[in-house]
């Protein structure tokens, strides 16, 4: 590895961790699209903010982009209240807005190698590296990696600090704010810290695929875990694996980074859907398998039960075996009960074992 | 300016263009309607994105600038985001706003994997490709219109044939599924028309923006009627006004790509309409104010009047303070008084002494009662 490709590599992976960890809420409280919103509102802060300062990389650029960003939110919020348009179109209305203005103004007026409409939509992590930070004339390794390891702090500060408003004004609003926790307060400053992490992202992996940082690790973790903060844990994993291995395998075909990082972000994703242990695809098949299986075995045993019971005699009815129909189905449900040793079968008669009749007054008493 | 927009019709080219432009305004505001009353909306915006993929695909296979591929390309990868999104969302947890974010990220992720991947190879028109991103109006020629206006025509008699259905899928597809309509098979055609759309706006807007053409026009039109037919004429019309204005804008500036510059004219009408429509925000504060003042002055007269009657005599004057003191916080009754004298019903009797006049009186008598005041 050459130390370009790990300067690459240790921005990709603070930023990957800094989307995931904003990103659980974003999930959870149903609002990933607004990931999308401001992930393109930004655009508009930076190309102000650059017009009055005109040096990229001016701390003020992330202080307007970022206000930007928590402007959109509230006029798509504004426009909501309005009740004259509803929640989908107003964010769908209120974006490309802001986008498209923002990209005007950035062909137009702006004539800078280090920003164009290209990198706003590709990002340009394979150039971040070049751009040093440099105390005194020692190298102190890539800008970017500090900005974005200071988002990375201040994301994990905000999360730790307000852990309890977070959680409730999340799963609870109502309650949330009877207990005088301000959900709308944690609302904002939630966008806030998403919009401050689109900004630094924004430098890397271009303004759609940041989406896909911060919403499909959470995704990916949510279909694995119930606790918020195994949630958090696994999003970062994800996240970082995401970032990892996309940037090798842009690397291998001399792709675009970031968009290899979104679709790794989409294998991953792929993965869990299908085959996480209790909620892939392939799990929910095979539960719902199973508890089929079960019932219909629970049912064959309970009649035959409630046969034994209405005749008194352990024998069995001479035709039980026709009673549940000759299907494929019914007879491998019987064979499965005879296997267990629950039904004993002879000729056309099935015969509760005294293992079978617990099972039927088992599954009674579950009723 | 007129020169400029006279230019622009006479000559064939610009002409080509604002055809295209037009038809794809026609398109995209009557599919965008549905779209909006749906709350699909941002749907467009995650199959806009989700075509670039099938955009480069159909290029890298069929290597020119064919458009018909490239349609198809776009039109199969934006319904496989479509299908994806209704997977997710029917047999997991995830819930739809996270599985179109998952969509369009990943889609458009791969698509730039592609894209990268296809500007490599020897000979690959860079410039063939970009213009899908933001769109580039000046590329379009005669064939790319007809293409346009042959996909539109087609979406558009989808929509007039099924005009009945979509109607009562949009307000109440329960309703409609007791009337034995599939609700399976009209989604399915929805979305087909608004896949159309979105195709056909590939070249003009690009796949960035294209979501806005759809939604934008039709929340414009929302907000000035109440009637289906009305709202999809209205659309249609801004969604072409827009179309028009940006490419016209795209064309006469430098350096202003066409899909941001359609999309902040079709913005603007929306937020204009939002503000301004008879029910807009501007005009609902409007509204409100007069009838505060109304409900203030409709007081100020009666307080006087039950007043004066105290003294058996309607033209009895009061002081100010007296009415100030009976009356609720936040009303300003000097301000009434005034507004009150201007129209004349009522008159100054001395130093802040005021008296009903006679058309105060009648007036008076006619008022329904305070609303906002305490009676003694």
């Amino acid at each position: 590895m050459s130390p370009h490709q790990v300067d690459i590599q240790v921005i990709a992976v603070l930023v990957a961790a800094s989307c995931a960890l904003p990103g659980v809420f974003l999930v959870l409280r149903r609002m990933s699209m607004m990931a999308d919103a401001v992930s393109h509102s930004i655009l508009l802060g930076i190309i102000l903010a650059f017009f009055l300062v005109a040096d990229l990389s001016s701390p003020l650029l992330i202080v307007g982009a970022a206000a930007s960003g928590v402007l959109a939110v509230s006029l798509i919020e504004a426009v909501n209240r309005s009740k004259l348009v509803k929640k989908d179109a107003a964010i769908g209305l209120v974006f490309p807005f802001l986008f498209s203005v923002a990209v005007i103004l950035l062909s137009r007026y702006v004539r800078d190698v280090h920003i164009d409409v290209h990198s706003v939509l590709l990002g340009e992590l394979a150039f971040a590296p070049f751009d040093r930070l440099v105390v005194s004339g020692t190298d102190m390794g890539p800008r970017s990696a500090y900005v974005m390891g200071f988002i990375l702090m201040v994301n994990l500060l905000f999360i730790s600090l307000f852990y309890k408003e977070l959680k409730v004004s999340t799963f609870d609003e109502n309650f949330a704010s009877s207990s005088g926790f301000r959900p709308r307060l944690v609302h904002y400053a939630l966008m806030t810290v998403v919009s401050v992490t689109c900004v630094g992202a924004f430098d890397a992996v271009g303004s759609v695929l940041v989406i896909a940082l911060i919403v499909v690790p959470p995704c990916c973790a949510w279909l694995l875990a119930d606790g918020l903060f195994r949630m958090m844990l696994l999003s970062v994993f994800f996240g970082v694996s995401a970032a990892v291995s996309g940037f090798w395998v842009a690397s291998r075909l001399d792709v675009n980074i970031a968009g290899s990082m979104a679709a790794a972000c989409g294998v991953l994703f792929c993965a869990v859907f299908l085959f996480s242990p209790d909620r892939g695809l392939f799990g929910m098949m095979r539960k719902r398998r199973m508890r089929k299986m079960d019932f219909s075995e629970a049912s064959v045993l309970v009649s035959l039960y409630n046969l034994e019971r209405r005749g008194r005699q352990r024998a069995g009815h001479p035709d039980s075996r026709g009673m549940f129909g000759s299907s494929d189905f019914a007879s491998k449900v019987v064979g499965l009960l005879a296997e267990k040793g629950e039904v004993a079968i002879s000729g056309e008669t099935l015969i509760l074992t005294e293992k079978g009749r617990n099972r039927a007054l088992a599954s009674l008493a579950e009723k | 300016m007129f020169e400029f927009a006279v230019s622009l019709f006479s000559d064939y080219t610009s002409r080509t263009i604002l055809l295209g432009a037009a038809s794809l305004g026609v398109v995209s505001g009557v599919v965008g309607s549905y779209a909006v009353l749906r709350k699909r909306s941002l749907l467009g915006d995650v199959m806009s994105h989700a075509a670039l993929p099938g955009i480069v695909v159909a290029f890298i296979i069929v290597g020119a600038k064919e458009q018909f591929p490239i349609f198809v390309g776009a039109a199969v990868s934006a319904i496989l985001a479509a299908l994806v999104i209704a997977l997710v969302t029917r047999s997991s947890r995830i819930k739809t706003d996270s599985a179109m974010g998952i969509a369009l990220s990943v889609f458009f992720g791969l698509g730039l994997v592609a894209l990268t991947w296809a500007q490599r190879m020897p000979d690959a028109n860079q410039a063939g490709l970009d213009r899908f991103l933001f769109g580039q109006a000046e590329a379009l020629v005669e064939k790319d219109v007809l293409a346009i206006a042959a996909t539109g025509l087609l979406a558009l008699l989808v929509v007039a044939f099924f005009w009945k259905e979509f109607k009562l899928f949009c307000f109440d597809p329960d309703f409609g599924g007791t009337m034995g309509f599939s609700a399976k098979l009209l989604d399915a055609l929805i979305t087909a028309v608004m896949v159309s759309a979105i195709v056909m706006g590939l070249q003009t807007v690009g796949v960035v923006l294209m979501s806005s053409m759809l939604i934008a026009p039709a929340v414009a039109a929302r907000q000035w009627t109440q009637s289906m037919a009305s709202m999809v004429f209205l659309a249609a019309a801004a969604a072409t006004v827009s179309a028009v204005c940006g490419v016209a804008a795209s064309a006469g500036f430098d350096n202003v790509p066409t899909g941001p510059a359609v999309v902040v004219c079709a913005s603007v009408l929306a937020l204009v309409s939002i503000l301004f429509s008879p029910e807009g925000v501007f005009t609902r504060k409007l509204k409100n104010a007069r009838s505060r003042r109304e409900i203030r002055m409709d007081y100020v007269l009666v307080s006087l009047r039950d007043l004066a009657l105290e003294h058996g005599d309607p033209g009895y004057a009061h002081s100010e303070k007296l009415l100030e003191l009976g009356s609720r916080r936040g009303f300003d009754v000097k301000r009434s008084l005034r507004e009150l004298a201007a129209s004349g019903y009522v008159e100054r009797a001395g130093e802040d002494n005021w008296r009903l006049t006679s058309k105060g009186v009648s007036a008076a008598e006619k008022s329904r009662g305070i609303p906002g005041g305490e009676r003694r």
